[in-house]
């Protein structure tokens, strides 16, 4: 199950909510807001979404998951709105009878929904600008191919 | 829905992250003689002055990513999608 959610991410709540006598392992990853990127101080983020598109999508991702890995269970939630350093933007929960398995697919799901889910961050800088990510039209994305 | 004169038809567009600042609005209804998804950005990147080229969006029909050529059929919902940065 994939959710966008304005509220803050309890982890814990997450976690339970994957408990299986049939898992041996349990991998867990959270995304959280620093405090600096690429050289420049960050306030705060913007985390705008594509609600019914992003589900969509995020949920297919676990279903290639489960697909591609035996699970037994796997849950990702990411956050929308405005969120401070140090909160959690994204938790994603994987569990197997194996950790090769749990660690694989917790790899797996976090980098395919970074790279697939309509979800857009702006950050906001201790100067006052802000700025879109991947949106600028000058620098290597401009160049108009996605990274190989 | 019928399609308008001339072969016009009513689309809602939705705009997200740089395309909603630079359309200054989230979603709006549009009449256009657009045939395709891509005909409809490129006018409306000459009318708003989006930055971002199509090469760099992905568009999505009723909540579905689609591809450019997909012609647009009345009362169609319409997402460009900017280059996402979940996580």
């Amino acid at each position: 199950m994939f959710k966008l959610t304005h509220d803050p991410l309890d982890s814990v709540a997450l976690r339970r909510a994957l408990a299986d006598p049939d898992a041996g392992a349990c991998v867990t990853f959270e995304g959280w807001v620093r405090n600096s990127n690429e050289g420049r101080k960050v306030l705060r983020l913007q985390y705008e979404a594509h609600g019914a598109l992003a589900e969509l999508e995020g949920n297919r991702i676990l279903a290639e998951a489960r697909s591609r890995f035996p699970l037994t269970g796997a849950v990702a939630v990411h956050r929308a709105g405005t969120l401070g350093i140090g909160e959690a933007a994204v938790w994603v929960g994987v569990t197997g009878e194996h950790r090769d398995e749990a660690f694989s697919a917790a790899r797996f799901i976090i980098d395919e929904i970074k790279a697939r889910v309509p979800i857009w961050k702006k950050e906001h800088y201790a100067d006052g600008s802000s700025e879109w990510l991947n949106c600028a039209t000058r620098g290597e994305h401009a160049k108009g191919e996605p990274p190989a | 829905m019928s399609a308008g004169a001339r072969g016009s038809r009513s689309v809602k567009l939705q705009y997200f992250a740089v395309l909603r600042e630079q359309r200054g609005v989230a979603e709006e209804t549009l009449e256009t003689t657009a045939r395709t998804s891509s005909d409809l950005y490129e006018e409306l990147r000459a009318r708003h002055g989006f930055t971002l080229p199509a090469a760099r969006l992905r568009v999505a029909i009723n909540d579905s990513f689609v591809p450019w050529d997909r012609e647009l059929a009345d009362g169609d919902r319409v997402a460009f999608i900017p280059p996402v940065a979940g996580g």
